[in-house]
């Protein structure tokens, strides 16, 4: 034993600098790369990974849009309210809003009120800034959506979004789940994942959005009106304002509407290229 | 008063008061941080006041001061170690000591702002290369090992030479000197060689990282505040301002105060005032830009920056505080007493977070698409945002944090070796 220790110190003391460092260094990655396996650190990163190896490019088949028509929307809101039932957003995160403007020189002041959803514009600036690729354009449909286990929740999309259809996940509760009734154990279907809602744990502090309910998609990718499988804000919209389709068929009633009718998009001077279109 | 002026009557005891303010200040912070460390742990974003329309608060403004002050001080160190600037040779590892603190000051802020902070580290492994937030980390990583391994390279001499000494300072440089027994006069050069390199390799990444922060911001086309070419420029000349300005009051506090540092207080002075002037006139372009160009959207920002409910952060603290008093204390007589270069030092440093202020929040304050935020109703969506009190004291803890940490680092790492030009500009004093 004290021979040993003899030799250890022998060594030590004719250790040189470029080797102690070199030692050091194996050191510390050793030390560094136990944490990061004993963390879990690890296996989350190959979980991730893989998830994003499947998910292998396929040709866009759908191009999914709204064209809302400003002209029957009566600004009744149950598009927000339909939108929180279905996704079981907390309060302060609301992924269509209702919003109106008062025009001049209307007959009876009568304001003209606009929905507004995620845009899933055709070159999101959201999704470039994204320091984690967490919020993409999906390759099949073009919808834009966030990814919540990778999401850091930098809101750096928030503020790149010019049309703030992103929210941020505070953690904040209604009283029905505040107080744990049974609502509170009803899982959101945001993206088939059924997260319930627990403290500190994903949505919370994430960044949402509008994601056209693609929950409701089947395993081809396809919407059904007469199924019920259609975003829940258009299926409900009582003034029939709300249409809701595929752009790349010519005979759906969303592409039917812009060959007939005057339309507006908002911000066009950005070049996003929304495919949400407001029908004058 | 009267505390004050016993404060300062007596100059020989004036320094180390100031070193007491400062231990004392720095404890206070640190300790009110504690709370809202905690808060933040356990609750989380709740206690945030900002929301979905101002998304970014006072941490992602203090996060842009912090990181503004390192690459500010990193760079006037270069002037030393590269440029071979023998005015600032005394202040010169001072200067990378507190672009490394400073720099762990920003990484913290930042990093209590994510939505996700164990999520951290999916910045190194899922890097989108698009985005500037990601360019960002790279360079902060290489910034900070450079940082490290200038500082080692700086000082591994002067630990070398005490590290035999029983005490705990001696025991510390041993540790510090990472095994290296080597005192000759051959290492010493080699050390000024790599220290050389080291600082030369810094410089690009200092100026890349921080105006990469200012691109971070100006590329964002949604915010037309923040949207322009300027931007990156602003952000760097800022840094620098605040960066030399921190390094004026610090080097008039700390190594012996201004009596030693004289020299270096007023020349700092000098070059802050020309780099604080560059600033304003950086400054005055991009609002001569936006209100001759006159586009509603561009306006907007720069309407809440001056007439807005926090204008007293443009005219009172930026403006007032941090830019006319200090201009006028760096022209007049005044210019060349250390006291008052120093308290003007104070000033900009603290001026320039208003200027951060009013570019992170008036840029999202302005509601996207008119009448968003009456739309729902919700604090989380409101275009007014004043920082909550957990907010504040995470802030405040942080900065206690930086200067406890500064403290020890001053108070056990060696100082400049006091040289004959050194001991000679004293005699003068």
């Amino acid at each position: 034993m004290s021979e040993e220790i003899k030799e250890i110190e022998k060594e030590t003391q004719h250790i040189g600098r470029d080797e102690f460092l070199s030692k050091l260094v194996k050191i510390g990655a050793g030390t560094l790369a136990a944490t990061i396996v004993s963390n879990g650190m690890l296996g989350t990163a190959s979980k991730l990974i893989a998830k994003s190896k499947n998910e292998t490019p396929v040709k866009r088949k759908y191009h999914y849009g709204m064209v809302i028509d400003t002209r029957r929307c009566v600004g009744c809101r149950s598009c927000v309210l339909a939108c929180k039932a279905e996704n079981k957003t907390p309060p302060g995160v609301s992924y269509t809003v209702v919003f109106e403007e008062i025009l001049e020189n209307r007959p009876n002041d009568k304001p003209v009120f606009m929905t507004k959803p995620c845009f899933h514009c055709e070159h999101p600036p959201c999704t470039d800034v994204c320091p984690v690729s967490a919020t993409y354009k999906r390759e099949q449909d073009g919808i834009v959506v966030v990814d919540y286990d990778r999401c850091i929740g930098c809101r750096y999309c928030m503020t790149a979004c010019p049309y703030s259809a992103r929210w941020f996940d505070f953690g904040e509760n209604y009283p029905a789940v505040e107080e744990k009734t049974p609502w509170a154990e009803v899982p959101s279907p945001e993206y088939k994942q059924f997260r319930k809602r627990e403290h500190e744990k994903s949505p919370i502090g994430n960044v949402r959005k509008c994601t056209f309910c693609l929950h409701l998609q089947d395993e081809k990718g396809q919407y059904n009106k007469a199924e019920g499988r259609w975003p829940a804000c258009a299926k409900t919209c009582t003034g029939k304002a709300i249409h809701f389709g595929d752009f790349n068929d010519p005979n759906s009633e969303v592409s039917v509407l812009l060959r007939e009718r005057q339309y507006i998009r908002l911000k066009e001077e950005l070049g996003t290229s929304p495919n949400v279109y407001y029908l004058l | 008063m009267n505390f004050i002026r016993e404060l300062l009557s007596n100059e020989n005891k004036i320094s180390e008061n100031l070193k007491k303010i400062f231990w004392t200040v720095g404890t206070a912070l640190f300790v009110i941080g504690v709370y809202g460390w905690y808060i933040r742990f356990v609750d989380g974003h709740l206690k945030a006041n900002y929301g979905s329309i101002v998304t970014w608060g006072l941490w992602v403004a203090a996060y842009i001061y912090f990181i503004g002050l390192s690459a500010g001080s990193f760079l006037v160190s270069s002037l030393v170690y590269v440029f071979n600037f023998k005015k600032f040779e005394r202040i010169g590892r001072l200067a990378v000591f507190t672009a490394l603190v400073t720099l762990l000051m920003a990484l913290l802020s930042i990093w209590a702002d994510l939505g996700h902070m164990e999520r951290a580290w999916h910045v190194m492994v899922f890097p989108n290369f698009k985005s500037p937030m990601a360019w960002m980390i790279y360079l902060y990583s290489i910034y900070m090992l450079l940082l490290i391994a200038e500082i080692y390279f700086l000082l591994r001499y002067d630990l070398v030479k005490e590290a035999n000494d029983e005490t705990i300072r001696g025991k510390l440089y041993r540790i510090l000197s990472l095994g290296s027994k080597d005192l000759s006069e051959q290492s010493k050069t080699r050390d000024k060689k790599i220290v050389k390199i080291l600082a030369t390799i810094g410089i690009p990444i200092a100026i890349l990282f921080h105006g990469g922060v200012g691109a971070l911001f100006g590329v964002v086309a949604a915010r037309p505040h923040w949207h322009s070419g300027l931007f990156p420029i602003l952000f760097l000349l800022s840094a620098l301002v605040s960066g030399g300005a921190l390094l004026t009051l610090i080097s008039s506090v700390f190594q012996e105060g201004w009596f030693k540092n004289k020299d270096v207080v007023v020349e700092l002075g000098k070059m802050v005032l020309a780099l604080l002037l560059l600033d304003v006139l950086f400054q005055f372009s991009e609002f001569l830009v936006a209100y001759r160009g006159g586009i509603p959207s561009h306006i907007a920002g720069y309407e809440l920056v001056i007439s807005g409910p926090y204008a007293w952060v443009f005219w009172g603290w930026q403006g007032f505080v941090g830019t006319v008093i200090p201009i006028f204390l760096l022209i007049l007589p005044t210019r060349k007493s250390p006291r008052w270069v120093a308290l003007a030092g104070l000033l900009i440093a603290a001026g320039i977070f208003g200027l951060r202020l009013n570019i992170v929040i008036p840029g999202l304050a302005v509601e996207e698409i008119h009448g968003l935020t009456s739309a729902i109703y919700s604090h989380r969506v409101d275009p007014n945002y004043f920082p909550s009190i957990p907010e504040w004291t995470l802030t405040f803890g942080i900065i206690g944090f930086g200067m406890i940490l500064f403290g020890f680092g001053e108070f056990f790492l060696p100082k400049h070796e006091e040289k004959e030009s050194a001991i000679v500009s004293q005699s003068k004093i």
